[in-house]
């Protein structure tokens, strides 16, 4: 397995499926603490889908039926015993769409900390989140405006310091970037850098150069499958699998 | 290449369409409007002299120029007032545990049918159906109580499918990252979901409480008494309602009681006026400060 960090999260044949259609099939993957691991593959290749199962975000889907494993720091986390919502507080997503409450930037950051109870200062709190998120200086005057005011930029990184202050153990991304121009994109990008420091981020994109840039792995999944995984340069650069090199080099996509 | 000449022509044509089916639509508000201002206008002419102090503060009375709309006035606010205070707890609530935590499957979806077919039931069979459970079955008599939860009975189903619609209209992308967060539903549902939904909610319970004022045929069926020469003062005293109250005048064969009649549905429409003000601003309000 790759890494040279303590897996995190870990799946054994894990199968997802909404009603007849197995969109994720047999995944085994190991995804190593502090790091950065992208998951790349052509559109409706089921990217979205094994992500959310990592914070049981499928949940909410009615037809889905998700069998195997899938180990948060070695406990299945599929197991009845398992309280989904204090999973969620230490497994955190930032989606493809920035999505503020409709409420201050302040509200949005507090929120997280202030209905899990966080005994401390919650001024203190929002502001180191949004020091985290690389947002501070921008919104520092301002905390108490509507957080949609925000660009499209400002807003993912609102929502990334949204689940920064709940100091979660793994942040998951979904194309965190996909609605981002050029230049919102880079910040985010120079931020998963000072990220991986304290965090395990899985961060999902079909933009090749942005999961060559900033991972360490990269899992490559085609069709449902995972097809490849290993250190990101050696994906690139000398893919052991046909498709995997396909699809790096822009064959197809 | 498109042909250019079949192009012009073409052109003129769909202008011309586009204009008449503007027209049409003009004309079809004004329409609405015109016999709108037509009914208010003939209704004030007759009713503006019997509209005075007198008028608001007497009971109803054989002699025209001592009648009065009191018990009228008040039976209607007491009824409005109690109506609000079963149907919006029971009805947001319903619309929440439906569209926020029930799950989707059959059960569900057969309320969901029945609550829409209730929806569209006529108004007296509620009354029917007031009149057996209510007044006989649990013997509360021709009380306020049982004009007011028979009423409420009839705009449930119209509260609960408008404050549905409220919450359906708030992107699921707000409930994920509440969840996302750590939350539970109720959290997500308190903190996002209602503020947000909540001035949709008022709208359609504006919408209920105005239908709600101006029913009659529950009213009579549940047996509201047309000549009450007292204010009600607990929910177990019997009493009017201002449509009965206008109906009865209007219904006399002398011509100073259509006058009065006339004055009643000014009252009728004032109060109707004044409950939707309130309830907008205050949505309006609450609005501006959710964020
Ligand atoms: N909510 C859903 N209901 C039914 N099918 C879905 C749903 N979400 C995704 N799918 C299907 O599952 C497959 C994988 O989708 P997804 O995980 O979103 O792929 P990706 O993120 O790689 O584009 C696709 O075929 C898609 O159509
Ligand atoms: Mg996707």
């Amino acid at each position: 397995m790759p890494g040279e960090n303590h897996p995190i999260l870990e799946t054994k044949d894990l199968n997802i499926a909404y009603g007849t259609l197995e969109a994720v099939r047999h995944i085994n993957l190991s995804i190593p603490e502090k790091s950065i691991t992208a998951i790349i593959g052509p559109s409706g290749c089921g990217k979205s889908t094994l992500l959310r199962a990592f914070n049981r975000m499928n949940e909410f889907i009615a037809s889905v039926r998700t069998t195997g494993m899938v180990r948060f720091r070695e406990q299945n986390i599929y197991e009845t015993s398992v309280d989904v919502v204090s999973l969620r507080r230490a497994i955190g997503m930032v989606f493809q769409k920035p999505n503020p409450f409709p409420k201050t930037i302040f509200k949005n950051v507090a929120w997280g900390p202030r209905i899990n109870g966080y005994p401390g200062s919650l001024q203190q709190r929002v502001e180191e989140a949004l020091k985290k998120a690389a947002l501070w200086d921008e919104v520092s005057d301002k905390l108490d405006q509507d957080g949609l005011s925000l660009s499209g930029g400002q807003q993912q990184r609102l929502c990334i310091a949204r689940t920064i202050a709940m100091e979660p153990e793994v942040i998951l991304m979904d194309e965190p970037c996909s609605a981002l121009d050029p230049i919102s994109t880079r910040r985010i990008e120079d931020l998963l850098f000072e990220l991986k420091q304290r965090y395990t981020i899985v961060i999902v994109t079909h933009n090749m150069q942005q999961a060559a840039r900033v991972s360490d792995h990269t899992a490559f999944m085609y069709q449902g499958e995972l097809i490849e995984y290993g250190p990101t340069e050696l994906i690139f650069t000398r893919p052991k699998v046909k498709q995997t090199e396909d699809y790096v080099t822009g064959k197809f996509g | 290449m498109f042909d250019t000449r079949k192009l012009e022509k073409n052109l003129k044509r769909r202008k011309l369409v586009g204009k008449v089916s503007l027209l049409v639509c003009v004309a079809s508000t004004l329409f609405g409007i015109v016999l709108l201002g037509v009914l208010l206008i003939d209704i004030v002419r007759d009713g503006y002299a019997y509209l005075d102090s007198q008028f608001l503060t007497s009971f109803p009375s054989r002699f025209p120029a001592r009648a009065g709309i009191k018990s009228a006035l008040w039976g209607s606010t007491w009824l409005i007032g109690c109506t609000a205070l079963f149907s919006i707890p029971v009805g947001v609530g319903a619309s929440i545990y439906l569209e926020e935590f029930a799950a989707r499957n059959w059960f569900t979806r057969f309320i969901q049918l029945n609550i829409a077919n209730l929806a569209a039931v006529p108004s007296i069979v509620y009354g029917m159906l007031g009149l057996v459970i209510f007044v006989r079955w649990l013997n509360l008599e021709r009380s306020v109580i049982s004009g007011a939860l028979t009423m409420s009975l009839l705009i449930l189903p119209t509260i609960i499918i408008a404050s549905q619609e409220a919450l359906k209209a708030i992107p699921d992308s707000i409930r994920f990252a509440a969840l996302a967060l750590g939350s539970s539903r109720w959290q997500m549902v308190r903190d996002h979901i209602l503020p947000s939904a909540f001035p949709g909610m008022m709208t359609g319970v504006i919408l209920a409480m105005s239908r709600a004022i101006g029913e009659t045929a529950p009213l009579i069926m549940i047996g509201a008494l047309t000549y009450v020469a007292f204010v009600p003062e607990r929910l177990s005293d019997p009493f009017t309602a201002l449509p009965i109250q206008i109906f009865n005048w209007a219904s006399r064969p002398q011509h100073e009681f259509h006058n009065i009649a006339a004055a009643g549905i000014i009252v009728l429409l004032l109060l109707l006026l004044t409950m939707n003000a309130v309830a907008i601003l205050s949505r309006n309000h609450f609005e501006r400060e959710q964020h």
